[in-house]
């Protein structure tokens, strides 16, 4: 008790600052209460959230709004096929973030499963109908971008670091172009090029759609980032361990595969989903190219609707609530890899 | 030759880009042919057919397109460069608070460093502008506050060299006459791309100080230094000197993510690439001006902060 007086009045400044502090909580948190519970209503009425005149929230937007926010345009009627795929990729953050997988399990449950999530998607088999990629939409469509974005991108990102690391000059000069370019413009710029320069460059009408297209512009984007990361890695492997495993009888290829690679993923892994953090943020910026992943289906779901529009900032609290979860869980999973 | 077998791939690997990039201009220039597209950079100097909604460097439709980039450019550099300072300063305050003794503080700058980091920028600026426009009150009956200082639905009002000398914006009728105006669409992306680019500052500094040996601070104090003095004289130069290659590398970010300015329609530099782009058809010719601008930008960047690495490095010992 005396210590955390001493703390928050201890001299002058503290006690001015805290003083500051306190009178402004005292004066915002009972209406901030008031506001989000007191005088809040949960029910979707629009009449009785209008009568409130913002002096309560109007959670029932939430309820309204929340299956077209979370799934997007997706055919109503199939419904648990995009619930089915976000619940695969997100489960296998989960199992990464609790550590109930480890090692080869993990790394194959985190690309495999949204691999999985597109025919589901997509359909067309099994008496599944086919749902073209225009439909796919919010937060399956976020978590795939985010899980294949970085699936492509890792694999990517580690042969570009090694290959700016050969003795082929041509090679590295070409790759150390592409690096700095790509890290060089924002991910607009690029979402830009994937919209409007890609088709140009498939001949005839086999341009992929808009989605494919998008998500190549994010591997070479992410997988930039990625192999700066690795290669930061790899300049700081110890060079002692690599003549010992030569002097063992490895061969060049095996010492990367056993012994650098392994350890040197480990200890860029905390950067690496940081890396995932950006990703799983960035994708939002896909709406900026019409693909309504979580935050453009925000969007499409309020800002057609005038009945529903002034009650943005509640809707904008639920999803901003899930970026928030999905980031918490990634950073659980950067935790759980380092103590690994 | 020394390595025969390298030069042999060196050698294939041309040739690949040779096929690949025969093969991309020849598909290319057939889509271009196929869909009546002329080629070329010509369109710079013909009128531009679109407004702006605001820029410094007065334009209208009838102007140029290059003269359309240019504002653009300055549009960026309007919202990037008083945003950097900004987020530069409002960092370092939070960056401090999380440091400091005080319980209060430090919960409320982990509070903002928290929730910040975790929602992405665009979500930040779609909320900032929705408050802008939509909850502040109409022009008529902005909210004062403070001499000659309004903020409503249309911006805030601040006082500003005029025609006629220095001016104090004054309520007129429905809207409010003379002084400067800062559009919603600007102050939703300042706040918002200063406060996102504060909190990853903040957390930085954070970094660079507690990486610093314990044993730093715990001398300074045995010499007698109060913990401010310690703090102020001893742990905050050298971490200042770990913190400021990743700090410069958020404020290139922050001018980066300027161009997020598209998804709420203050018009930059991207922004206006992709008007231009939607007008004229020549999608290569306006992505490449924006690429080669960020890239230059980029690259001026960079030497400016290994300038300032250098300096303040200078007289230590290496």
């Amino acid at each position: 008790m005396i210590a955390l007086r001493r703390a928050l009045f201890g001299d002058p400044l503290n006690a001015a600052l805290s003083l500051l502090i306190l009178a402004v909580l005292a004066l915002t948190l009972p209406s901030l209460v008031d506001w989000a519970l007191l005088k809040a209503r949960f029910a979707p009425d629009v009449a009785a959230c209008e009568a409130l005149e913002r002096s309560g929230a109007c959670w029932g937007v939430v309820t309204e709004k929340a299956r077209f926010i979370v799934l997007g345009r997706y055919p109503a009627e199939q419904g648990w096929r995009p619930a089915l795929a976000a619940g695969l990729i997100a489960g296998s953050w989960v199992a990464a973030a609790s550590g109930w997988l480890r090692g080869r399990a993990l790394i194959a449950a985190l690309t495999v499963l949204p691999l999985l999530a597109l025919p589901l998607l997509a359909g067309g088999f099994a008496g599944l109908d086919a749902v073209p990629t225009e439909l796919w939409g919010g937060l399956p469509l976020t978590l795939l971008l985010t899980g294949l974005g970085m699936a492509g991108a890792l694999p990517l990102g580690i042969a570009v670091a090694y290959g700016r690391r050969a003795p082929l000059p041509l090679l590295r000069g070409l790759l150390t172009a592409y690096v700095e370019l790509a890290r060089g413009i924002p991910l607009v710029a690029a979402l830009f090029v994937a919209s409007f320069l890609l088709p140009l460059f498939f001949p005839g009408d086999l341009a992929p759609d808009m989605l494919w297209r998008v998500l190549i512009a994010i591997v070479l984007f992410a997988a930039a980032y990625l192999s700066e990361i690795i290669r930061g890695g790899l300049q700081a492997f110890p060079e002692g361990q690599r003549s010992a495993a030569a002097a063992l009888g490895f061969s060049p290829w095996q010492i990367q595969r056993w012994i650098v690679l392994p350890q040197v993923l480990r200890h860029v892994a905390p950067s690496l989903t940081n890396s995932a953090i950006a990703l799983f943020k960035d994708t939002s910026l896909v709406t900026i190219v019409s693909l309504y992943e979580l935050t453009g289906a925000l969007g499409l779901a309020l800002s057609g609707d005038a009945q529903w529009r002034p009650f943005y900032l509640e809707a904008w609290l639920f999803i901003a609530a899930i970026y928030w979860l999905g980031c918490a869980l990634l950073a659980r999973i950067s935790q759980r890899l380092t103590q690994a | 030759m020394k390595h025969p077998a390298r030069l042999a791939w060196q050698a294939l690997l041309l040739l690949a880009l040779l096929v690949l990039g025969g093969l991309l201009v020849t598909t290319t220039a057939g889509h271009l042919q196929e869909r009546g597209i002329r080629s070329g950079f010509d369109f710079l100097l013909e009128p531009a057919g679109f407004a702006l909604g605001e820029s410094l460097l007065p334009f209208d439709s009838g102007d140029s397109t290059l003269r359309a980039f240019a504002a653009g450019l300055l549009n960026t550099l309007r919202v990037a460069l008083p945003g950097a300072l900004l987020a530069v300063v409002v960092g370092v305050v939070v960056g401090f608070g999380r440091l400091g003794d005080n319980p209060l503080v430090r919960a409320l700058a982990g509070v903002f460093v928290n929730g910040v980091r975790n929602v992405p920028l665009l979500l930040h600026l779609l909320a900032w502008y929705f408050i802008l426009t939509d909850l502040l009150p109409a022009a008529d009956a902005a909210l004062r506050l403070a001499p000659g200082v309004f903020l409503s639905k249309s911006g805030l009002a601040l006082p500003w060299w005029g025609e006629a000398g220095w001016e104090l914006p004054e309520p007129a009728g429905f809207g409010i006459d003379g002084g400067a105006r800062l559009t919603p669409e600007y102050l939703a992306l300042l706040i918002g791309l200063s406060t996102y680019s504060a909190a990853y500052i903040a957390e930085t500094l954070r970094g660079a100080v507690q990486a610093l040996p314990p044993g730093q601070r715990l001398s300074a104090l045995a010499l007698g230094m109060t913990p401010r003095q310690a703090f102020v004289l001893v742990l905050l130069p050298q971490a200042w000197r770990a913190a400021l290659p990743p700090v410069t590398s958020q404020l290139l970010n922050l001018f980066k993510n300027a161009s997020l300015a598209v998804a709420i329609g203050y018009p930059d530099l991207v922004s206006v690439a992709g008007t231009s782009l939607n007008q004229t058809g020549r999608a290569i010719e306006c992505l490449l001006i924006v690429i080669g601008v960020y890239l230059l930008l980029s690259l001026l960047a960079a030497a400016l902060s290994h300038r300032l690495e250098r300096r303040s490095l200078r007289g230590m010992a290496p």
